[in-house]
């Protein structure tokens, strides 16, 4: 499985829109749209884009977006704060669960 | 799609010279950096070094021409022998000087003098400083550099360079650290003039971005790491037809340090010369045929039509 995800991979993107290519030519246009900058900067969108990537823990994000944070004069400071923001919400909603399991706990208590 | 198609496909062919206002001089390869992404491959073992013969010739050329700027270029140009009288001599030729320092040639042995030279001779200054980060700017041009480039800085700030208003111009230059296209130019300026000012009480005039161009030790880092024909594809998708007019090849004659005339001073990197039907060296130099020549292209163009340009 080392060689499930090859970095080359991504350049072939396009290929997704061999079969159905109308749904693949709107999804183009919707993430084109969605990138582009208006009442948040493209620098406020790609770190977005980068903390979801690690979210998602999507290889191809990744690399994508973090090609896109230096393309926008972003360094390590801002990409390590994006990737924790993202992290400690993601932890935050797991320790949020805990209030479920006390309620569960509650339920199946005398 | 061949460069050449490019032009063709934004009504660009053939790429012609729109005038000279810039005499591009390169003094040679010698430096007393190294650095990783430079496109001479300069540094200190390097010998080629213009003749003051040749600079000679270059300040004639400059005496009988309506050419108004002298942009001189390395390697480290400084560590030539013939910089100090070639400045001079365009200064009293009623030329603007520009010169792309490094900064810390200020460091070297005998030029500790330069900044106060450049400031007597109202020289522009523009000097490379990839980013406003220690860590980046060291990983790439070598341990220390950045420090040095600070206090280089700082001694030019204190000659009055890089005051709003004044003419003691001072500008930076930044490049990618690696394989992606440089930030959109204003931004990043707006993030130097804050970093910069609040950390170290430093300012300057404009900074401009380059791209890398896939030329010297550069191309050698993209194909010893098998990116090469990732990046030619990230430029050639990023060709941008509004960049043409703007191009540096269309305004200047490039003179390298053996007096032979390019287009650029990547041409002059890749011996690639003039088309044969010009003058070949800067004793031919013919303002009238030159400020309307054909220009030498090839894939390494899109080096400099990628995104917003690279001038």
């Amino acid at each position: 499985m080392t060689d499930y995800y090859d970095d080359g991979d991504l350049d072939r993107f396009a290929e997704v829109g061999t079969y159905r290519p109308d749904l693949f030519r709107k999804f183009m246009e919707w993430y084109s749209a969605s990138l582009s900058e208006g009442a948040l900067s493209k620098r406020e969108k790609v770190l977005i884009g980068l903390a979801v990537a690690h979210v998602l823990q999507c290889p191809y994000c990744i690399d994508a977006y973090t090609k896109s944070c230096l393309e926008e004069g972003l360094n390590l400071d801002h990409i390590t704060e994006a990737v924790h923001v993202a992290s400690a919400v993601r932890g935050g909603a797991s320790l949020i669960h805990t209030i479920q399991a006390h309620n569960a706990v509650e339920r199946l208590s005398l | 799609m061949e460069f050449q198609e490019a032009l063709r496909r934004s009504s660009g062919y053939p790429l012609k010279a729109l005038g000279i206002t810039t005499l591009q001089v390169n003094l040679g390869y010698r430096c007393n950096l190294s650095c990783k992404h430079c496109h001479v491959e300069a540094g200190p073992s390097r010998e080629e070094s213009m003749s003051p013969a040749t600079a000679e010739s270059i300040l004639s050329v400059l005496t009988k021409t309506n050419i108004s700027v002298l942009d001189i270029t390395g390697g480290s140009p400084e560590l030539n022998p013939s910089f100090r009288s070639l400045v001079v001599g365009a200064r009293e030729s009623g030329c603007q000087v520009m010169v792309r320092t490094n900064l810390t040639v200020f460091f070297e042995p005998d030029m500790g003098d330069l900044p106060d030279f450049y400031r007597d001779h109202r020289v522009e200054i523009i000097a490379s400083l990839p980013y406003f980060r220690e860590e980046n700017v060291d990983r790439v041009r070598g341990n220390g550099v950045f420090r040095k480039s600070i206090e280089a800085l700082r001694r030019l700030n204190r000659l009055g360079y890089g005051t709003a208003g004044a003419d003691l111009r001072l500008n930076l230059i930044y490049n990618p650290q690696g394989i992606y296209l440089p930030p959109p130019q204003s931004a990043l300026e707006r993030d130097y003039k804050k970093e910069l000012g609040e950390r170290f009480g430093i300012f300057f005039n404009r900074l401009f971005t380059l791209t890398n161009m896939p030329v010297g030790r550069f191309r050698d880092f993209l194909a010893r790491t098998h990116n090469l024909p990732r990046y030619m594809e990230m430029l050639k998708g990023s060709f941008n037809p509004d960049t043409l007019g703007s191009l540096m090849c269309r305004h200047l004659v490039s003179v390298g340090w053996d007096g032979t005339l390019y287009d650029c001073d990547f041409n002059q990197v890749m011996g690639l010369p003039l088309l044969s039907k010009y003058p070949r060296t800067v004793d031919d130099f013919d303002p009238e045929v030159l400020s309307r020549r054909e220009i030498f292209s090839g894939e390494h163009c899109y080096g400099c039509t990628a995104g917003q340009g690279s001038t």
